[in-house]
Order: C-alpha cells, then sequence, then structure tokens
C-alpha cells in the first residue's frame, strides 16, 4: 500500500500540472518545493497570485492584459498615439516590448479570424480599432500578425478595413538576423526575395 | 538516377509491430494470403508522399490495434540528389510529424523528394462514381508534377471552409467574405492552372508512346454551375456575384472544388465510363505509366509506382508488357498479389516478398525468386 500527499495537495499539484512547460512531474516537484519555502515563497505567492487574480482584466483600449482599466502603455504619455501596432496576443506583444524596437500603442486581437472557430471581427475588437484609428489621430497601423492562412487572413481583412484612412504596413518576412542561408526553407528564401531592399 | 526506397522499418504500423525491409531499387512484388498486411506495406510507401496516403487514413487509423501507442515509419529514400532518411510518427491523440534527414519538415517538403504514384482496387470504379475519386486521382497526377499543388489545394480548401460557414450562419459582412474569396481565388487560380499543365504532360507522354496499354485521352469537365473563370481577377469576381445564390445553397458552388475529368478511349472514341471493367482498370494504368513516363524525362527519374492488386485483373499478355514496362522505365514499382505464380514472369528482375500473418501481426520475409 502506498500513501501519497493529502487530497488538497494533490488538488495543487493537479492543477499546477496544467500550466504550460509543467507536466505531473514536474508539478510535484514545483509544490515540493514551495511547502519547503513556505514562509518566502508560497505565502507571498499565494497572495500575489490572489491579488492579480481579483484584479485582472482586459485593457479597455488596446486588450493587454492589466490591473486597472487601461494599462500602462496606453496611458503612458511618452509613448506616441499615432503608431498602432496589431498583435495576436498578449505573448507577442510582450516580445515586442522585450525587442524595444517599438514606442507607439498597441491593438492585441485576442486570437484570428476564423470562422469555423466563431471567431469575427468584433471577437477580435475591430470596431475598437478603427475607431480609435478616427479618433486619436493615428497616422500608421502596423500589422504583426503570425505568417499563418489565418494571420494572414486576418492581415487581409484589418488592411482592407482600414484603406484610405490611414497607412497600415507590416513586418517584413525574410532572413532572421544571424541566420544561414543555408538553413532557411524555400518559402522564406522567396519571401525574402520578394521583400529585398537597396542598401 | 533513380527514385527508390531502399529501407523500410515499421513499427506499430497497421498489422505490422515491426518490419525492416532491406530494398535494392528493382521492382518489389509482395505476395501473401488476404489480410495478411499486404496493402499496409505499401500504404507505408505511399505515406512518404504528401497527403493522407493510399487509403486515405486519419492518423489514428494506422496505429496498431489493440495496442494504439502510436506508429512510426521511417525510410531512407535514395533520389537523384542524394540519399535521405524520412521519418514520420504519430504519438496517440496527437498529429503526425515528420523529419527529413533528421530535422522536422512539412508535408510539402517530402513532395519535392518522393514522387509516389498508386493505383489500388478502390479505384476500379473511378470512371462510373462520383467525381470526387476522379478529382483526387487528377491531382495526385498534379501533385507529382507541380510539389507545390498540395499547399494550394490546402489553403484553397481552408478558405472555402470558412466561406461556407459564413454563408451557413448567414454572415453578411461582406469585407469578411471579399478576403476569403481572394484567398480560394488566388489558390484556386493556381490549381486550375496546375491541373491543365499537368493533362497537358500527360497527353504529351501517351503521343506515340511503345506502350501496349491503351491511350486516354483526357479532358477538364467545368462544374454543373458554370464553367470555370480562367484567372485569380475572374475567380474573385465570379464567387462574389454567386454569394447571395450560395447562400441560399448553403455552400460555394464555384471554384475548382468542383471540376470533374472524362475520360476517352482514344483507339475507339468511347466514353471511359461504358468500357469494360478490364478496359477501365487499362486505362488506369496506361495513365499511371504515361504519368510515370512524363515525370522521369522531366526530373531524370520516374516516380515510385504502388500497383495494388493490380496484377490479377490483367489477362498474361498485358501483364507480361506490365512487368517489361516497368523494368524498362526503371521504376521502384511495389506489386501487390495473392498469387506467387501471376509474377512468375518477372524473375529475377524483381525483388520477391511474402507476407503472412499469425495472431493478428504480419510477418515479412524475403521469397526466392
Amino acid at each position: 500500500m502506498t500513501t501519497g500527499p493529502d487530497r488538497s495537495i494533490e488538488d495543487l499539484i493537479a492543477l499546477m500540472a496544467r500550466l504550460p512547460g509543467l507536466g505531473p512531474r514536474s508539478a510535484r516537484r514545483a509544490v515540493l518545493h514551495l511547502m519547503r519555502s513556505r514562509g518566502q515563497l508560497m505565502g507571498p505567492l499565494a497572495e500575489a497570485m490572489g491579488d492579480v487574480a481579483r484584479s485582472v482584466r482586459d485593457c479597455v483600449t488596446c486588450g493587454n492584459v492589466t490591473t486597472a482599466d487601461e494599462c500602462a502603455i496606453c496611458t503612458d504619455p511618452r509613448r506616441a498615439t499615432g503608431l498602432i501596432c496589431v498583435v495576436e496576443d498578449v505573448g507577442d506583444l510582450w516580445a515586442m516590448e522585450r525587442s524595444g524596437a517599438f514606442g507607439g500603442r498597441y491593438h492585441v486581437l485576442g486570437g484570428t479570424l476564423s470562422a469555423l472557430d466563431d471567431v469575427g471581427p468584433e471577437d477580435l475588437g475591430l470596431p475598437r480599432l478603427a475607431d480609435r484609428v478616427a479618433r486619436d489621430g493615428v497616422t500608421e497601423v502596423i500589422l504583426a500578425l503570425n505568417a499563418t492562412v489565418d494571420g494572414m487572413t486576418t492581415a487581409h481583412y484589418i488592411s482592407d478595413m482600414l484603406a484610405g484612412r490611414v497607412t497600415v504596413s507590416s513586418l517584413a518576412q525574410g532572413v532572421p538576423v544571424g541566420g544561414e542561408l543555408d538553413y532557411l526553407d524555400d518559402g522564406t528564401i522567396g519571401a525574402a526575395f520578394r521583400a529585398r531592399r537597396g542598401i | 538516377m533513380r527514385l527508390a526506397v531502399t529501407h523500410l522499418a515499421l513499427s506499430h504500423f497497421r498489422s505490422h509491430r515491426r518490419a525492416a525491409l532491406e530494398l535494392d531499387g528493382r521492382p518489389v512484388v509482395i505476395f501473401g494470403p488476404n489480410g495478411a498486411g499486404k496493402t499496409n506495406l505499401v500504404e507505408a510507401v505511399s505515406l512518404l508522399s504528401p497527403g493522407r496516403g493510399l487509403r486515405r487514413a486519419a492518423t489514428a487509423d494506422l496505429a496498431r490495434r489493440p495496442d494504439a501507442i502510436g506508429w512510426r515509419v521511417a525510410a531512407t529514400l535514395d533520389t537523384p540528389d542524394g540519399s535521405h532518411r524520412i521519418e514520420l510518427r504519430a504519438e496517440p491523440g496527437s498529429p503526425r510529424t515528420q523529419t527529413v534527414d533528421g530535422d522536422p519538415a512539412p508535408q510539402a517538403a517530402l513532395g519535392r523528394l518522393a514522387r509516389v504514384l498508386w493505383l489500388t482496387p478502390a479505384m476500379d470504379r473511378l470512371w462510373i462514381e462520383g467525381a470526387d475519386g476522379r478529382r483526387r486521382f487528377l491531382d495526385r497526377a498534379t501533385l507529382s508534377f507541380f510539389p507545390g499543388h498540395g499547399d494550394a489545394a490546402l489553403a484553397y480548401d481552408k478558405a472555402m471552409r470558412d466561406r461556407n460557414r459564413l454563408l451557413r450562419d448567414r454572415v453578411t459582412d461582406a469585407r469578411w467574405f471579399d478576403v476569403l474569396e481572394s484567398r480560394m481565388a488566388d489558390a484556386g487560380a493556381d490549381i486550375i492552372a496546375a491541373r491543365r499543365t499537368a493533362l497537358d504532360r500527360l497527353a504529351t507522354a501517351q503521343d506515340g508512346a511503345a506502350t501496349a496499354f491503351p491511350a486516354a485521352t483526357l479532358a477538364l469537365v467545368d462544374p454543373p454551375d458554370g464553367p470555370l473563370p480562367d484567372t485569380a481577377d475572374a475567380l474573385r469576381d465570379a464567387l462574389a456575384a454567386a454569394r447571395r445564390g450560395d447562400m441560399a445553397a448553403g455552400r460555394s458552388r464555384i471554384g475548382p472544388h468542383r471540376s470533374d475529368l472524362a475520360a476517352t478511349y482514344t483507339a475507339r472514341g468511347t466514353d471511359a465510363a461504358q468500357c469494360s471493367t478490364g478496359e477501365q482498370k487499362a486505362l488506369l494504368l496506361s495513365l499511371v505509366l504515361a504519368n510515370a513516363r512524363a515525370l522521369a524525362e522531366d526530373l531524370g527519374a520516374p516516380p515510385i509506382l504502388l500497383l495494388d492488386e493490380v496484377a490479377a485483373h490483367l489477362d498474361a499478355a498485358r501483364r507480361a508488357a506490365l512487368y517489361d514496362e516497368i523494368c524498362a522505365l526503371g521504376a521502384q514499382a511495389f506489386l501487390t498479389g495473392t498469387d506467387a505464380t501471376l509474377f512468375a514472369d518477372l524473375g529475377d528482375r524483381a525483388q520477391h516478398l511474402t507476407v503472412t500473418e499469425d495472431g493478428g501481426e504480419s510477418r515479412v520475409q524475403a521469397a526466392n525468386g
């Protein structure tokens, strides 16, 4: 006969195992580690999680996650209001922010247009994006969507929607920085050729 | 210059718990009783080209029962530009993945390496039954010439399914329709052009060819709701104009997904559907051989041919002619049948394998040929 952890600890492990990157085994290790450092880690973690769980919501302007009505990016006066970068989800927004390449504001779609999955323009907040463009003196909308079929369909839809009202651009596709041509697939090399520019 | 599977290993694939074949590029004869697992072997080879293989099976159905622990097919493929290792595998509940020389690769990459054509008993009624089978036959031939055809077909299908959903849900967002129709039109125009070129190549390859099989004249038949527009722009306009009617019908009625293929027995001028069963089979074989000759000319190597239960339906003279033509082409053809004597004419021009079944498990062995 074997005796495992208590029921509530088992429940905690089962919940942890549903996190991305964790499986049952690593969830078990993580919970064990938390319980060994109850005071320094587990208590503050539980408190922080409770706080965020109570207050987290989508930014009413851009769809980013925030604990206020508007996110820190939308309320930052130093960021350009005339530039909006459209991304599929918050993870993409964080990737853009890590790069430090963009000083404007965002629109987070929360998915891509897909009739089969019942995701329409309203679900992606596109009417809200059109309002912002009309209201905030936006000069350029940059589409930073994934190069998938659904991503491209969505990009096409948005550029159609905003045509004639604002400049719409998309990220370049091609050779990654530090990349070697020999390792690129045919589609990427083709895209890089089409997007070549004078130096 | 050749295209051949030189090593094939199956693990928990259909009836094969474990099988490993060493092949030398000659045609491969596989015989054994019904249900022994012969077709399962050729099905594994068919998966080396893009798509769902010669049975169009779902990934989960390829796993050996009752174990259902997933499956794996590994092959070494000799191609005109060198030898490549292809590995396909699926874990239970997960989609199939593939690697080429150890690196993950999309299915389209397989199409550039392995050109595979097949003929199965399920295709016996191809000229009589619905247009779906004929379109698939045409698309398989087209894919053998243009590996990019598979991507165009997937892109078209995805956009069309989204459009059909909008039609059924009676969504009236014109912009959404515009975007999907534009994707359908771009992919659709590529599909139409590639199919036409493939038919031309097949016609040229049949002209004056030294073959014992009757030539077939192929023609694309327009969909019942009207002729197919020629260009992407015209197809886009036609789709937009058909929107209201399509909404009433609940599906897309215009496009290459509704084309059909018609075949005529050239020498007699009769419709393939009116020919005898044996003649229909001969016409199909004739087309597959013409396709193989055209590819040999284009690429310098004939495709791999999978001829499942083909020999039994031919008279002795045509059977001998088929073997001679395969050997003259230098194609690695996999031929299955229940009776070893059907393949006696091939002698040591081919490798001979027997497949038997014991307790629900297939066994493959070399036979003396």
